[in-house]
């Protein structure tokens, strides 16, 4: 609304407070705007750290990337940048082992991933006892969470080895032949494999035991009265009551398989790590990315396999989401 | 003006609706007569078998390490391989330490891990205060923002900000490690789920009516409350960050490395001395071990606390 008193005729001296009046007045004025400011503002300020971070480090390189995917750059002079349209997008859509390392990715997600989840299932039910030293079980079954990369893919490489690792050993106790872990395809991705899962299973494990401890007791009860086993009441209480953890845990391993890097990385010993063996066996997207821009030099291809991955990645959710209304329907 | 000149309720004045119980009481009566209904069950010795062989699997390749790095090299590589720690430990640690670099290692990772934990700490901390108890525009909105980040991986950007730290002068430093993990939206998502339990409004509202402004209310009655779950997502970001390979591999080369870094030092090379690499393990997973056995029941609080319930 407008003011009584139009702006041009100034403050009329007659009307003005005097002045010790008006100074408190303005104090209050300026403790209320403070105190508004504060209100209003401090919010934001709190959650801005949060945001400024990620859009500068995570946000900004992420657009940037599809930029650099469209030069040629190499990673000796970064700041040459030269425009080749979607050049790196064919020549990787030609090149064979860009498919070998989708595949590649895809297969050793699966293996790494399906057990895992399936295994943290019956670890969380096992855990969901009321027993004796069910702390000690839950800490034992974390602790590989605390290894890290290097030190678990060292580990079991060493167990993996061909002449004198432990797994060949025990094979061997059961009559089976040495197998070449690292030369070997499906060996070796079983291999990298078996690190992703003992490391993660029983993290999944804790955050399916944390869902099931939510689950409602009386849905039991109901499912006992009705004289349902203990195998149907986790089929059709247990599974059904925790399904948002699992659909969670499902996405996240999804997004762990698609950078798996560090695993085929340090299980290559080397020189063949890069390259995921010897005949990029068990290459992965990861360690594709690394191989152009930080073995070849070429930044802008390493791009190119970054957006290749992003593109991976929306397709996996939309397929998800998909599954998920199509689960929700049925129920 | 301190803490206690603040005219702080404890007691959640609102009336408990229902009487919890009697009605566990009732309830604990009739699992009592039918034991096989509740969630519950005892574990019978199967269940033991089970958790005890899980036990021994996430167990023994620790335990093996261990032996490994306390054999020689001679021993290690013959079949059958050894079950029990020799005599060579502390030898083969020494020589680790010297060969990899792990002392240079595990002071960087020390300070990586800790500054990006403490900082992780207090901005999950003061944005998740602001989603769980402050009213502003778009507040949904940019939690919604938060959850959706956790899906973007690190891998896809790792082009750009290799060349935007080689511009800052920051190629093979330790910043360029560190700043991009500063924050975390699973930190942020964390500390609202926990605040939005432990807070009660009725805190926040008595320090306004003090006339506390909103960094004092963070400082003086936010923090005490949150401070369990502080500690908790500390330990976890540290392990995060103690563990985090792929940037620091990117970014970081041999002569300034973190612990899990310098590992990969130990197995590139042509001769191999397979006790040596085990000891080098070992070492780089102590530390986290002894925070494992000192504070491992805290951390399996914390993640179930942070899980997704439904």
């Amino acid at each position: 609304m407008a003011t009584s008193t139009p702006i041009s005729q100034g403050g009329a001296p007659g009307t003005a407070p005097p002045p010790a009046k008006r100074a408190r007045e303005d104090r209050q004025g300026l403790r209320n705007l403070l105190h508004r400011l504060d209100l209003r503002g401090a919010p934001y300020a709190f959650v801005a750290p949060f945001f400024v971070v990620f859009a500068a480090f995570s946000f900004y390189p992420l657009v940037y990337t599809a930029w650099i995917s469209l030069h040629h750059v190499e990673l000796s002079s970064l700041n040459l940048m030269e425009w080749v349209g979607f050049d790196n997008y064919t020549a990787l859509w030609n090149d064979d082992r860009f498919w070998n390392a989708l595949a590649n990715t895809f297969t050793i997600g699966v293996i790494s991933t399906v057990p895992q989840l399936l295994m943290a299932l019956g670890l969380a039910h096992l855990l969901n006892y009321r027993m004796r030293g069910s702390t000690f079980f839950r800490v034992a079954s974390l602790t590989p969470y605390a290894t890290s990369v290097g030190a678990a893919a060292l580990v079991f490489t060493m167990l993996f080895e061909r002449d004198f690792g432990m797994i060949n050993w025990m094979l061997s106790l059961v009559g089976v032949d040495h197998i070449d872990f690292e030369n070997n395809k499906w060996a070796a991705q079983i291999a990298i494999s078996t690190i992703v899962i003992w490391r993660w299973t029983g993290y999944n494990a804790l955050l399916y035991l944390a869902a099931m401890q939510a689950v409602p007791r009386d849905r039991y009860e109901a499912a006992a009265i009705d004289g349902a086993s203990r195998w149907q009441q986790f089929l059709k209480v247990t599974v059904p009551g925790i399904r948002a953890t699992i659909v969670f845990t499902i996405v996240l391993s999804t997004i762990g398989a698609t950078q798996l890097f560090g695993e085929p990385l340090i299980f290559g010993q080397g020189p063949n790590g890069i390259t995921g063996g010897a005949d990029n066996q068990y290459q992965t997207l990861g360690l594709l990315l690394y191989e152009e821009g930080w073995k070849n030099y070429q930044m802008g291809r390493a791009a190119t396999v970054a957006w290749a991955m992003f593109l991976l990645l929306i397709l996996v959710f939309v397929v998800q989401r998909v599954l998920k209304r199509a689960l929700a329907r049925r129920s | 003006m301190t803490t206690d000149s603040l005219p702080v309720r404890t007691a959640d004045p609102r009336p408990r609706t229902g009487t919890p119980e009697g009605s566990t009481r009732r309830r604990r009566t009739r699992l009592w007569l039918r034991p096989r209904a509740g969630r519950q069950h005892h574990a019978g010795p199967l269940a033991y078998v089970l958790l005890g062989f899980a036990a021994l699997v996430s167990l023994f390749p620790l335990y093996w390490t261990m032996v490994a790095a306390s054999s020689d090299n001679t021993r290690v590589t013959q079949s059958p391989p050894p079950f029990l720690p020799g005599p060579h430990l502390l030898e083969n640690l020494g020589k680790a330490w010297r060969d990899a670099a792990l002392g240079k290692a595990m002071v960087n990772s020390l300070i990586v891990a800790g500054v990006i934990a403490l900082s992780t700490v207090l901005f999950a901390t003061l944005a998740g205060f602001a989603f769980a108890k402050l009213r502003f525009k778009g507040r949904n909105a940019l939690l919604m923002l938060v959850i959706g980040t956790m899906m973007v991986p690190p891998q896809l950007g790792v082009v750009p900000l290799f060349m935007m730290m080689t511009d800052l002068g920051w190629g093979q430093q330790l910043p360029a490690v560190i700043f991009p993990t500063l924050v975390s939206a699973v930190g942020v998502f964390f500390m609202r789920q926990y605040l939005a339990e432990a807070l009660p409004d009725e805190l926040v509202e008595a320090g306004r009516v003090d006339g506390a402004h909103s960094l004092r209310i963070f400082w003086s009655i936010v923090l005490p409350v949150a401070r369990p779950a502080m500690a908790v997502l500390f330990m976890i970001t540290f392990v995060h960050a103690w563990n985090d390979f792929f940037w620091p591999f990117i970014v970081l080369d041999m002569t300034n490395p973190t612990v899990p870094v310098a590992l990969t030092q130990l197995s590139a090379g042509y001769v191999r001395d397979q006790s040596l690499i085990m000891a080098g393990a070992l070492l780089g997973t102590l530390p986290l071990l002894a925070l494992f056995v000192v504070f491992g029941r805290q951390i399996v609080g914390g993640i179930m606390q942070g899980a997704v319930k439904g």
